[in-house]
């Protein structure tokens, strides 16, 4: 296979890079490992930061937040809910970070506007009643799934070729150029070569591993974050915690449900991430000090991603590491035509595709403008259902009897689980329930998938879209996954709902018995 | 006394599989007994009677002879709650659920006693020891490897006959399956709807016709559990007159048609042999009174009081609320009772759902003594007469072991005849 540029990894980032170039008319291969946002864009907090965050240590951040976030709220405001956000501070936070607060943000060029106690009540009834100090700010709640689907969509229909399940597994130098790159298919194991002009590595946290295939050295640090999703929605707007960026301080409403997070962890591997009991007791304290609901209320899952951030010097203290982004050319080093970018915020991914992007064309002797800025995301039906609640609108809209629930916490019918399969085989991706599960909210309900796995692998196979035992295989699959976010969250009604998925699958199927795992 | 009070010998709380068993075997034994608890975990069941199929868990051992497996098991786990029985006592407990099922036309059926192999609608295979008749031609048709038609319903979801015929082709040739529309129905069906309109023979006439075009050399032919609510047995046989071909069931997820039938036959007959029931109720507090009787408070508003002499605690792990999770500790929810566990939420699961060495909190639950009684810290009963049988027993995994009826069954039985009245 030949493209002038080849893409290594589908986050936002990539995905970003590849509607940018797809748009200046280069024709382009993208290829990720797993899937769409396997990475730190699938396992992140869905806050497009209005900069207020930054103001403290990281100006520079905040001020290109602030850009970028109006930015993708005119370009792409299907992806974007406009919630606003709060700043508060609670008894006993740190006096002089409040006092300094919007001077700090003025300064940045970031909005922050006084709010009355009193009146903050009133907009968020839930707020400890110990809150000292309330701002307004312009945050917003993004989906970066629908994000990164729109991107790659328009980025398909202007020729780029989407190989899901594909690693980059080295590169072929010759005379100082990439000459072409090992892939290999992850389902397959089959090998092939990708030659492209030039190649540009958007593996996020995985950037420095890949850059090592080629000789390059980059150091990165990981910082693993977990996040919980309560069951219903407790807040209208982002609420943070006006102190210096620390853990557990943000909550992050995303339709029906609310995200609080983070906590900032390094690790040393990136395999086998996940959220850990000690994790979630340490948020919901934390997060309750500002939402004391926070303690009470019923969780459906965790999870857990990892950010990529590059160490351009020692920190001890990674919430003080820069979260601006890196881009790497690493000509100096001995490839013309190789570049990494890395680190940034999913809020900056535009910018960072835009700066790679120019650079590439730039190499390459393209002219050719960024159109980011200002040609509107199509609205594609590709990342519609990643939405809470817009399944149940349309199936209330368009219910025909034919047209069944295969999930009844989410609502999802038949038709949009057809719809869902044949955007992924439009863009031939591989077709399995995870898959599904990335494209709409499958499993993500209080059953945690327990009943609509087994209704689609049904409903799969009767389509003829699995073979052989393929459905115990995704039965097994889809549920571990979802198992990874569930496990540290199991007391009260989550444990419940958990033996009756364990006397389905294991009690009655027996699945764990299937040794093909 | 008040009118909202209730004298009985026994009480017996909840009404899953051993609740019900429980207060089937206390009635035959002429026992004034009250049952109180939701019944719906029954319908949850799939019908197929499990006594003990894997052990060890973690090497998935499978044992033919669920009697050869009980005494390893015991071996090894000597505080699994089987261990308290003697194995005669387990059989006839079975023998009396079985023959008392048999009058009401739902017929039990296994071969030389052992373990049985049943196709899941997962396409997997399930080893369990006791089987409704109405899926006994599917253990014969798959251990000949018969020819085999399997008919599924548009309509009907999480179950998909090609699912089950893909999954099971590379061991078994000439499978056949087919998706038809359920006479004079389109969009949405369920199971239960389907098992009683084929109570009506014309229904049973319609079905036919609309198979015969795919039966092909076909031998046997496999349904969803769907064929009838009551008159199973005449419903199969006509059917089978009409086409020709031996039928037979495949068990379905919940809720599923034979476990509806199970909850049905038992609740009828407790309730003509006097045992007086709330479903749909809880007991909310129980007190000891200084004679010993228990004085349980039925909740939801109706202000009951229920004094007996004996009770039976049946109320299940999570799910039938016998248990509670905390962030930090799981609970017996009606007496407090010391509720064995691990020492903290970390080690109550592994990494992987799927894990067949189970998951630790499996294996949280009662401790009791040899005659089923929840002991105290110094392994002595709490009281002369509470027992506790069934899922909330500690030191079994039963989804894993596929013991989960059998566990039922069989302490019920035991706690049932070790009541001092
Ligand atoms: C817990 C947490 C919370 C966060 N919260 C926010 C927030 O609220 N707001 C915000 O703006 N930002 C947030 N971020 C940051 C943001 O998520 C990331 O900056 C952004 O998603 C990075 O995108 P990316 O495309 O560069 O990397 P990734 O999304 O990690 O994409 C890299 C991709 O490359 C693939 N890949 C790797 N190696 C190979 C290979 N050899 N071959 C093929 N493919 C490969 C991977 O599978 C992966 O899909 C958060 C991050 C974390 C971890």
């Amino acid at each position: 296979m030949k493209a002038q540029v080849l893409i290594i990894g589908g986050g936002a980032t990539g995905t970003g890079i590849s509607r940018d170039l797809a748009l200046r008319g280069i024709n382009c291969i993208l290829v990720e490992k797993k899937d769409i946002n396997a990475g730190a864009s699938g396992g992140n907090h869905g806050l497009l930061h209005s900069g207020a965050r930054y103001v403290g240590a990281d100006p520079e951040a905040a001020e290109e937040c602030k850009h970028e976030g109006d930015i993708i709220k005119k370009v792409a405001p299907h992806c974007i809910e406009n919630t606003g956000g709060l700043f508060v501070a609670v008894a006993g936070d740190d006096e002089k970070y409040i006092a300094d607060f919007p001077q700090n943000c003025s300064k940045c060029g970031v909005p922050a506007k006084y709010v009355d106690l009193k009146d903050a009540f009133e907009l968020e009834p839930e707020l400890a009643k110990n809150t000292i100090a309330v701002y307004m700010v312009e945050d917003a709640s993004v989906d970066p799934f629908k994000l990164s689907l729109e991107n790659l969509s328009h980025a398909h229909s202007n020729g780029t070729i989407y190989l899901p399940y594909t690693k980059a597994e080295g590169f072929n130098i010759e005379n100082g150029r990439i000459k072409s790159v090992v892939v290999q298919n992850m389902i397959t194991g089959e090998q092939k070569k990708i030659e492209a002009d030039y190649v540009v590595n958007a593996a996020g946290v995985w950037a420095g591993e890949l850059a090592k295939l080629a000789g390059m050295k980059i150091n990165m640090i990981y910082s693993k974050g977990s996040l919980l999703v309560t069951q219903r929605r407790i807040t209208k707007r982002v609420i943070n915690r006006l102190r210096r960026a620390s853990d557990a301080d943000i909550l992050v409403p995303g339709g029906t449900v609310s995200i609080i997070g983070t906590t900032s962890i390094r690790t040393e591997s990136l395999e086998s991430i996940y959220p850990t009991v000690e994790e979630v007791d340490f948020i919901i304290s934390e997060g309750a000090q500002m939402l004391p609901l926070l303690d009470k209320i019923r969780y459906i899952r965790a999870y857990s991603g990892v950010r990529p951030l590059v160490s351009l010097h020692d920190s001890a203290d990674d919430r003080g590491v820069t979260r601006g982004f890196a881009l790497i050319d690493h000509e100096k080093e001995g490839i013309k035509n190789f570049t990494t970018i890395t680190g940034g915020k999913l809020t900056t991914f535009r910018l960072m595709a835009e700066k790679t992007s120019d650079h590439v064309c730039e190499k390459l002797g393209i002219s050719k403008p960024c159109m980011t800025k200002t040609v509107p995301m199509p609205n594609t039906s590709s990342g519609r259902w990643t939405e809470p609640g817009l399944a149940p609108k349309t199936w209330v809209r368009d219910s025909s009897k034919a047209d069944i629930l295969l999930c009844e916490c989410e609502m999802i019918p038949k038709s949009a689980i057809d719809s869902i399969i044949s955007s992924i085989i439009g863009q031939s991706g591989d077709l399995s329930l995870n898959s599904i599960g990335v494209r709409s909210r499958v499993g993500k309900g209080p059953c945690q998938g327990t009943f609509c796995s087994a209704r689609i692998v049904s409903y799969m196979y009767d389509k003829g879209n699995l073979i052989d035992k393929q459905g115990i295989l995704e039965l097994q699959k889809f549920i571990n996954e979802r198992w990874k976010g569930q496990r540290p969250l199991l007391w009260d009604i989550p444990m419940v709902q958990s033996e009756l998925q364990e006397a389905i699958h294991c009690g009655l199927f027996g699945l764990e018995m299937e040794q093909n795992k | 006394m008040s009118e909202k009070t209730i004298e009985c010998d026994l009480l017996i709380i909840g009404a899953g599989m051993s609740g019900i068993a429980a207060s089937f075997f206390a009635s035959n034994r002429g026992i004034s007994t009250v049952q109180v608890g939701m019944s719906t975990s029954l319908s949850f069941s799939s019908g197929l009677l499990d006594l003990m199929a894997v052990h060890p868990i973690e090497t998935i051992n499978i044992w033919d002879d669920p009697w050869t497996g009980i005494d390893a098991l015991n071996n090894d786990i000597p505080n699994h709650p089987y261990s308290k029985i003697k194995k005669e006592k387990i059989k006839e407990a079975f023998n009396e659920i079985v023959s008392f099922l048999k009058q009401t036309g739902i017929n039990y059926v296994s071969e030389d006693d052992k373990n049985t192999q049943i196709i899941t609608s997962a396409g997997t295979i399930k080893h369990t020891y006791l089987v409704p008749e109405s899926m006994w031609n599917g253990a014969v048709a798959y251990a000949k490897k018969a020819p085999c038609l399997f008919i599924d319903f548009h309509g009907l979801k999480g179950f998909s006959s090609r699912q089950i015929t893909e999954s099971l082709s590379d061991n078994w040739p000439n499978l056949r399956s087919a998706q038809i529309y359920f006479p004079d129905s389109f969009g949405e069906n369920f199971c239960e709807h389907i098992a009683r309109s084929l109570e009506k023979p014309e229904m049973r006439t319609k079905l036919v016709e609309s198979i015969k075009p795919y039966l092909h050399d076909s031998k046997y032919i496999a349904f969803p559990a769907v064929m009838g609510m009551y008159s199973v047995k005449e419903i199969m046989s006509d059917i089978e007159q009409k086409i020709g071909l031996p039928i037979f069931e495949i068990p379905t997820m919940p809720p599923s048609v034979p476990g509806i039938r199970l909850k049905n036959a038992f609740e009828k007959r407790i309730v003509e042999k006097g045992v007086k029931v709330f479903f749909k109720h809880k007991i909310i507090r129980v007190n000891q009174d200084s004679s010993g009787e228990f004085i349980s408070l039925l909740g939801d508003g109706s202000d009951i009081t229920i004094v007996s002499k004996a009770l039976i605690l049946a109320s299940g792990r999570f799910l039938g609320k016998g248990l509670h999770a905390e962030r930090k500790e799981i609970k017996e929810t009606i007496f407090g009772l010391p509720v064995y566990q691990p020492e903290s939420r970390t080690l109550w699961h592994e990494n992987d759902f799927f894990d067949p060495k189970g998951h630790a909190i499996n294996q949280s639950g009662i401790e009791t003594d040899e005659l089923l009684r929840p002991i105290n810290s110094n392994k002595k009963p709490f009281f002369d007469n509470l027992f506790a049988i069934g899922t909330i027993l500690a030191h079994q995994d039963w989804t894993r072991m596929k013991c989960g009826s059998g566990l039922s069954i069989a302490t019920a039985y035991a706690a049932v005849n070790n009541l001092k009245l």
